[in-house]
């Protein structure tokens, strides 16, 4: 029977939550690398037992850990993050040039045809890629010598590459988003990168048009079409229709535009996931409600899920990559709190339960499908 | 035989219990003893000392002795009771938050 295997990072630790096809037991196993923070755990989409995991500490830095298994067992690979020739400087946050520096693995996208060829966005933002399963990783230095180089600066969280999106049909191009530098693509392989920004509104810029500098902070697409992209910014919800050349604003009625997580349904390519969150000053639900937004008019029209959800008194976050869909019929959608639930509907939003309630803040959730 | 003790993440991470034993060394010192902790134990590598640098990481320190040796130089030996076994050559997490 088919199911589902959720995977977990954590402030303090990694979760593995499965469950069969039906998606009402789960089994929880954890916490795995406990004590250290696993920004994101993912799978390779060609071989659902090889997964990666970026773990990481203050102290110790970097940890990359792989299994071949489905996570029972893990083997640390390659840490050595090394940018590509001279390090040149961005913008500090008192508009000061700083240098690059190498701080966590923010998140892992495994490629579309090859176990052992993945991804990884890390912080000071760069592309990294390796092609032997995380044992050694080179930079895609194209995108960190784009001549805005010097202009990227760091959002709250940091500068970080937060989000890798591979084009199903054209594997040369990529999407890629950098708080708070914006959105960048890729034609060929990850050689060279273009922002592509046009239309994001960011209101503290001087100069509304400018071609970075916006504060992205996730995207997603439906694979069966993925030049429609949708944004949550930081703010605005916005969509593309031509793979990142322009983008509108869909943010509709959503009660703020404020949030950080955007998924879209795996089979419906105009059903859109987000979670607000009031401002930008204040990182919680709107009048303590927790309350995921669905659309199903591909953004502007926005309804509030809120069966099975706190009502009352809710404060937590759902981070940026904390929330998942999977690719069962019904599709299933999940996001984790700061607050350390899990949260899973089986029916594409409109029963909610907590799947786990007190698990360390949580940081990311990915959603495999297994046959 | 020099003994270095890790702190508890390094332990899980290298897969050991209690203090790892190193060979003896001439005229042991802080890098030769982490040169061959690492070679030992690659998955240390990163993890106390900086891959590209070699320097160590901001919130780690040494101790030997009772004696806080972070910032002795790299190269000065290190008491001749690690040298000799005696004492442990400690890695320790600095303390953070309160």
């Amino acid at each position: 029977m088919s199911g589902v295997r959720l995977l977990v990072g954590t402030r303090k630790g990694a979760f593995v939550l499965t469950a069969d096809g039906t998606r009402d037991d789960w089994q929880v196993e954890g916490p795995l690398f406990a004590g250290w923070e696993i920004f994101h755990l993912n799978a390779s989409p060609v071989d659902q037992d090889r997964l990666y995991a970026s773990q990481s500490t203050g102290w110790h830095g970097q940890v990359v850990q792989r299994s071949d298994d489905g996570g029972k067992t893990w083997e640390p690979v390659g840490n050595e993050f090394a940018y590509d020739g001279v390090p040149v400087t961005h913008q500090w946050y008192d508009g000061t040039q700083h240098p690059w520096e190498f701080a966590r693995v923010w998140h892992l996208e495994p490629s579309l045809t090859d176990r052992d060829t993945v991804f990884a966005g890390v912080e000071d933002a760069a592309l990294f890629r390796s092609v032997d399963g995380g044992q050694t990783w080179q930079e895609l230095s194209g995108l960190r010598d784009h001549q805005t180089g010097d202009q990227w600066q760091p959002g709250a969280g940091g500068l970080c590459l937060h989000t890798i999106l591979i084009h199903p049909d054209d594997q040369t191009r990529m999407f890629v988003a950098i708080s708070a530098a914006g959105a960048f693509r890729t034609d060929d392989s990850g050689e060279t990168w273009r922002p592509i920004n046009r239309g994001l509104r960011s209101g503290e810029l001087p100069d509304e048009d400018k071609e970075v500098g916006h504060c992205v902070h996730r995207i997603a697409m439906n694979p069966s079409r993925p030049d429609v992209l949708f944004m949550q910014k930081h703010w605005d919800v916005m969509r593309s229709d031509d793979g990142g050349e322009s983008w509108h604003e869909v943010s509709g009625n959503l009660p703020s535009d404020f949030g950080f997580p955007i998924a879209v349904h795996a089979h419906e390519p105009d059903t859109v996931y987000v979670v607000p969150i009031k401002s930008d000053s204040e990182h919680v639900p709107p009048e303590g409600k927790l309350r995921v937004y669905r659309s199903r008019t591909g953004g502007n029209e926005w309804e509030a899920l809120n069966s099975g959800l706190p009502q009352s008194h809710c404060y937590v976050n759902v981070l940026r990559d904390a929330m998942a869909v999977d690719c069962l019929d019904p599709g299933g959608v999940y996001f984790g709190t700061t607050g350390g639930q899990i949260y899973a509907s089986p029916d594409g939003g409109d029963r909610w339960k907590a799947i786990v309630r007190d698990l360390p803040p949580v940081l990311s959730v990915e959603a495999q499908t297994l046959p | 035989m020099i003994r270095v003790v890790l702190p508890h993440h390094l332990r899980t991470l290298a897969g050991v219990d209690g203090a790892v034993s190193l060979e003896a060394q001439e005229r042991p010192t802080q890098r030769t003893v982490l040169d061959a902790l690492e070679a030992s134990y690659p998955v240390l590598r990163g993890t106390i000392r900086d891959h590209g640098t070699a320097e160590r990481r901001a919130f780690i320190r040494f101790f030997a002795c009772g004696r806080d040796i972070t910032l002795d130089p790299a190269d000065d030996p290190l008491p001749e009771e690690v040298a000799s076994g005696a004492e442990s050559f400690r890695v320790v997490g600095a303390m953070a938050g309160g």
